[in-house]
């Protein structure tokens, strides 16, 4: 099934990609870089040029804006890196925060609530993975379904009623800053998550079996990796902690609705996908994902600094994506079309074309590549 | 392959050939094996979009028995005319989706078409130029995304999610900038807004245009070459390419095509609710895929109709008005259309393997 969506593959890359390890792990770490570089980038001008971006108060804010993104955005993922995708998450965050203040409403404190919301988040997070990988049926129509179904449950949950008498002291936490930095509380334990989903993608046996599931799902089981079940467990932990994000997103806004979070999903992707994450999968990192929801984040953010219409946002985030999603897709074929030229040599990078009778244009499609991986 | 990409032929023949009683289809299988391999996909096909119909059937009679009205003339026109919005749109879904490929952003398409045409006819521009003007814009829509996915090759689930975003904007950007936000009734030409309302022998006219464009379009995919060879595409495109067929050329033509239908879609929602801001149309790509699905459009390409499509939508909008007549929460709507997505994909999954089965024991035996 996996196999059904590789054919569109960007063809320049898959040729460059194969030979040696050493070139593999710098074009990972390649899109990292870019869209790090963008981020800085971005953050300085807009620092110097935007008034009152660089506050304390407006980092805040930015921060707070981000933190439910980036959340949803690691278990997302490793599971766009397997070749799968949810799309589903927005919806979960809208059924748990329904489900949680249709209980605390009915007189449950919110320590046994929160509880029964990441059990109900890995119940919907199961549902998925049964059918993906269960019945074996495509990622993409099963959580199209299911985006809808557990949207459609919220509203039953909840109707179109708000709950919003939470105690005082948890939604003031949820907005609270460490000391007087403006930086949000929540932001330690999304880092700690952070970490951790770092660590497991990138150090452990379990992270390499996920990008391998990415390349070639038959070659990958071949190996001896439990493809269904680590797909499986992937979407329980998607929900969970789409579960975990609707309860943050409940106390911080102070509301429970079944509209909480709608299009988030959207959002979530787009960030993904600016991080340089293919949606084939088997490519791409979480720094880059890091980076891809922050240049969201604060794209939108400077654009509203500077009294920009809310409407613009939505193009530049649409321009963001495309652009993201074509650009390196046109440099893989400039880099291809001047490897392709001198024939002879594969060890291409380090082979200067000089007798190429385009010596001016080769260097400089090439240099600004490997800086990029070095930097 | 051949046989997936056969299927439509055999949805449109029995059709025609009164299906119920008349059972005419043994005519030509006896002799020949592929004939008989072919006749066997054709049944399923039929099998699948009798299931829908069925289905259809049984929720409007649930829904009279509960409540007899339900079937007055008044109530059955405005179901047709919801419908035909959602049919139109799902068309022109299923020739993108047959090519394996998807179009997020049909919603913002319609959205824009539908406020370019009453912009234009609030500054006095003929009905018809209006009319054409929005199913142009709505062209233009599909072939930016059609130039980004065919030309950049870049994955149309992620080009046309980021056009979603960005024609949205595009939209409420002029809205807001020609400081007209909304749209009134008032507003537009009343020679417009009588289309709403007009009528061909006690039908809606909104819902003539659908079946004609669904009527078009099936033809075309499948007795032409050029829709044929988009089933082709979609069952796998790297064979396609191989095969001579200009895959680049035909999956742009079908992105313009389900712009061109978004845009005609949006100049019907104009005609119907007259009342337009920069909000027309948001969301309505999940209830396009959806209908698609339920009609039994293969969401990875290469299988299912139009006429699957439009009954899918058919039926998810007799759904949201049977809803409350059952006396359900109308709330229930969105999961039933959740619940009815998973249910049809289950369906085609398990219909599918015990099709390969039959063919594979078929093929042992003859040979």
């Amino acid at each position: 099934m996996a196999v059904d969506t590789t054919p569109a593959t960007p063809a320049g890359q898959a040729p460059a990609q194969r030979p040696r390890t050493a070139s593999r792990l710098r074009l990972l770490g390649s899109g990292d870089a870019v869209i790090t570089g963008v981020l800085v980038l971005f953050l300085v001008v807009a620092a110097l040029t935007v008034e009152g971006f660089a506050s304390a108060r407006n980092t805040g804010f930015l921060l707070l804006d981000v933190v439910v993104i980036v959340l949803i955005a690691l278990p997302l993922t490793l599971v766009i890196v397997t070749g799968e995708i949810d799309l589903s998450v927005a919806s979960t965050v809208g059924l748990s925060s329904a489900v949680m203040g249709q209980l605390w409403f009915s007189g449950l404190p919110l320590e046994t609530v929160i509880p029964l919301c990441l059990l109900l988040g890995a119940m919907l997070g199961a549902v998925n993975g049964f059918f993906v990988t269960r019945l074996g049926l495509p990622s993409l129509a099963v959580t199209i379904g299911t985006l809808a179904l557990y949207r459609g449950l919220a509203f039953v949950v909840l109707g179109d009623r708000a709950v919003a008498d939470f105690p005082r002291s948890w939604t003031t936490w949820a907005i609270s800053g460490i000391g007087g930095t403006g930086i949000p509380v929540v932001v330690v334990p999304l880092l700690f998550l952070v970490l951790l989903t770092g660590v497991v993608l990138h150090a452990t046996p379990i992270g390499r079996s996920l990008y391998a599931m990415g390349n070639s799902e038959d070659a990958a089981r071949f190996s001896g990796i439990d493809v269904g079940r680590t797909k499986f467990w992937l979407f329980v932990v998607t929900g969970v902690v789409s579960a975990l994000g609707g309860i943050y997103w409940t106390l911080r806004y102070g509301s429970a609705r079944a509209d909480n979070a709608q299009g988030l999903e959207l959002q979530v992707i787009a960030a993904i996908l600016l991080g340089g994450v293919s949606i084939f999968g088997g490519r791409g990192g979480l720094l880059g994902v890091l980076a891809g929801a922050l240049l969201l984040g604060s794209v939108r953010n400077a654009l509203q600094l500077e009294n920009v219409p809310a409407d613009v946002l939505n193009i530049v985030t649409g321009g963001l994506l495309v652009v993201a999603v074509v650009a390196p897709q046109v440099a893989a074929r400039v880099r291809s079309r001047t490897r392709a030229r001198p024939a002879g040599p594969p060890s291409a990078p380090p082979a200067r074309p000089a007798p190429d009778a385009h010596p001016s244009t080769d260097p400089a499609a090439q240099v600004p590549a490997d800086q990029r991986g070095n930097r | 392959m051949s046989e997936r990409a056969s299927s439509p032929v055999g949805t449109a023949e029995p059709a025609s050939g009164a299906s119920p009683t008349a059972t005419p289809t043994p005519t030509a299988s006896p002799t020949e094996r592929p004939g008989r391999g072919a006749a066997l996909v054709h049944r399923l096909v039929v099998v699948r979009e009798l299931g829908i119909l069925a289905a259809l059937l049984l929720l409007v009679v649930a829904t009279v028995v509960a409540n007899p009205r339900f079937l007055s003339g008044q109530n059955i026109r405005d179901l047709l005319i919801s419908a035909s919005i959602l049919t139109v749109l799902a068309a022109g879904q299923t020739v993108v989706i047959i090519t394996r490929n998807v179009d997020l952003s049909v919603g913002s398409t319609l959205g824009l078409s539908a406020y370019a045409t009453g912009t234009l006819l609030v500054n006095g521009t003929p009905v018809p130029l209006a009319v054409l003007a929005g199913v142009a814009v709505g062209a233009l829509c599909g072939l930016l995304n059609g130039v980004i996915v065919a030309v950049a090759k870049v994955p149309s689930l992620v080009v046309t999610l980021g056009t979603l975003y960005a024609i949205r904007g595009l939209d409420s950007l002029w809205a807001s900038q020609s400081g007209r936000l909304q749209i009134n009734a008032a507003d537009l030409p009343s020679g417009f807004k009588a289309i709403a309302g007009a009528r061909v022998l006690g039908v809606p006219v909104l819902f003539l245009v659908a079946v004609a464009v669904v009527v078009l379009v099936g033809h075309h995919l499948r007795s032409y070459r050029s829709g044929r060879e988009l089933y082709g595409i979609g069952s796998d495109p790297d064979a396609a390419r191989l095969s001579g067929i200009p895959v680049g050329r035909r999956v742009l033509a079908a992105f313009v095509v389900s712009g061109a239908l978004a845009g005609l879609a949006g100049v019907m929602y104009a005609a119907r609710f007259q009342t337009l801001d920069a909000t027309a149309g948001t969301g309505q790509e999940l209830f396009v895929v959806a209908a698609a699905v339920v009609g039994g459009v293969a969401i990875f390409g290469g299988s299912g109709s139009v006429y699957g499509a439009a009954l899918g939508a058919l039926l998810l909008t007799t759904i949201g008005a049977a809803l409350p007549q059952l006396g359900l929460n109308p709330f229930w709507r969105e999961a039933a259309v959740g619940a009815l997505i998973l249910a049809a994909i289950v369906l085609d999954r398990s219909l599918s393997l015990r099709l390969a089965r039959r063919l594979r024991g078929r093929n042992l035996r003859g040979s």
